[in-house]
């Protein structure tokens, strides 16, 4: 077990007072609250902090971690000596509402854990703790824009708090196997029934719901259902009209790109976005005119010639002669 | 222990009976009232009889109660802070595509 430095944790010093620690627990709980932040870390980081907040913010519990703490590095491998706590009284009291049994190995090994029904405040509207109802877990799920348009197999490994024979909380590895839909798309959620955190006295278990970010592609992007694409054509296309092969998730169609395009100029392929089964999102196509760099002298004077023969200025919106 | 999992999508064609939302999110409907009074929840039709509830209004919901557990936000300040979220999310899409564009062009 790593000893965990709980003031470094907060970015506060050892003889902080106790309005300070609350302030720093207060700032860098806002900071990294995993609805406000989108960090991959920042879950980790949240319960890390509420930890940190849940053993400095009562004094008592402060003063038996002070009291061997100043020896340890964090990191370190740690062991509590047997009788550390000898003289301090917090086993069952001082806890704040935080979710114990998010807590490292290191804090339960100190301070034990929190009964798990206590200091449910009834007027936050959670009924859990009446009926026994195991807690809902959120947990984050990275699919490929592939995988959205075509739906996929995911196996995913949470850790998960189960209630071992002798009612203690911990948590373990689980793995699942998941087969998500096609057609889901980034931000949707997707509930797992009775995959949540094990029930206690009979109450069912609760649910798990994953929330899901579609990884970045390196030619798409997208929102909600629809695809958009930026095609580069060349200027004669532009000009003269073509039909160009584009990529779509649904393998390469044909577009017509109509005589006098500009860049900027929308199209739409309509029914070539993320579809599930009763909803359907479109393709859009955005044209972007790529000038070729004239690389010999014939292709300069190809250039030099149209200078001459299109007397063309692009700067007439903006007043200038030429 | 691998287990196969079918699992439930909560997508823009769903949606959920008042009953439905306060088992899902182990709620009482007191606290649904709240939050549709605040502008939070809003769902269609006129009695709570008849609301029904979209998918973004279970993650909404489920934002709130962590919020105001975890961060003490009262109900204006979820109202708010839902909103920001929400429109930090669009810039960020936008953003991406915006890049996208200009790497382009580069």
């Amino acid at each position: 077990m790593e000893f965990k430095d709980y003031y470094t944790t907060l970015d506060i010093k050892k003889d902080a007072t106790q309005d300070e620690v609350k302030r720093a627990y207060r700032k860098l709980a806002r900071k990294y609250h995993p609805d406000v932040n989108k960090a991959a870390d920042a879950e980790q980081r949240f319960k890390e902090v509420g930890e940190a907040y849940e053993v400095l913010q009562d004094t008592e519990k402060r003063a038996a971690y002070d009291k061997f703490g100043s020896n340890w590095q964090s990191g370190q491998d740690f062991k509590p000596p047997p009788d550390w706590d000898n003289g301090f009284e917090f086993q069952g009291g001082g806890y704040t509402e935080a979710d114990s049994s998010q807590f490292s190995d290191f804090f339960e090994s100190l301070f034990g854990r929190q009964s798990e029904f206590s200091h449910q405040d009834p007027s936050q509207g959670r009924q859990a703790p009446f009926y026994g109802k195991g807690q809902d877990l959120h947990a984050k799920i990275s699919i490929s824009l592939e995988d959205s348009y075509n739906g996929s197999k995911q196996t995913l490994t949470l850790q998960r708090p189960t209630v071992d024979a002798s009612g203690h909380v911990r948590t373990t590895p689980h793995s699942l196997h998941v087969t998500i839909p096609k057609g889901v798309i980034e931000g949707q959620r997707i509930r797992l029934e009775g995959q949540g955190a094990a029930g206690s006295h009979d109450g069912a278990n609760g649910d798990l719901y994953l929330e899901v970010t579609i990884t970045e592609h390196a030619h798409f992007s997208v929102d909600k259902r629809d695809i958009h694409l930026t095609l580069p054509i060349s200027p004669w296309e532009a000009a003269l009209g073509a039909t160009v092969p584009v990529p779509t998730l649904g393998g390469t169609v044909e577009l017509k790109i109509p005589a006098g395009s500009q860049t900027g100029k929308k199209m739409r392929l309509k029914g070539r976005g993320i579809a599930s089964r009763t909803m359907s999102g479109d393709q859009f196509v955005t044209i972007a005119i790529t000038v070729p760099t004239p690389e010999n002298d014939e292709q300069r004077e190809l250039y030099r010639k149209m200078k001459e023969t299109m007397l063309f200025n692009p700067r007439t919106t903006l007043g200038m002669s030429s | 222990m691998k287990i196969d999992i079918q699992c439930t999508v909560f997508d823009e064609s769903s949606t959920y009976r008042l009953r439905d939302l306060c088992r899902l999110c182990s709620v009482r409907a007191q606290f649904v009232q709240d939050l549709i009074d605040e502008g939070i929840l809003s769902p269609k039709g006129k009695h709570p009889g008849d609301w029904r509830f979209g998918a973004v209004e279970i993650k909404r919901l489920q934002i709130s109660i962590r919020l105001q557990q975890d961060l003490r936000i009262n109900l204006p300040g979820t109202a708010l802070a839902l909103d920001l979220l929400e429109e930090i999310e669009e810039l960020r899409q936008k953003k991406l595509q915006l890049e996208k564009i200009y790497a382009l062009e580069k």
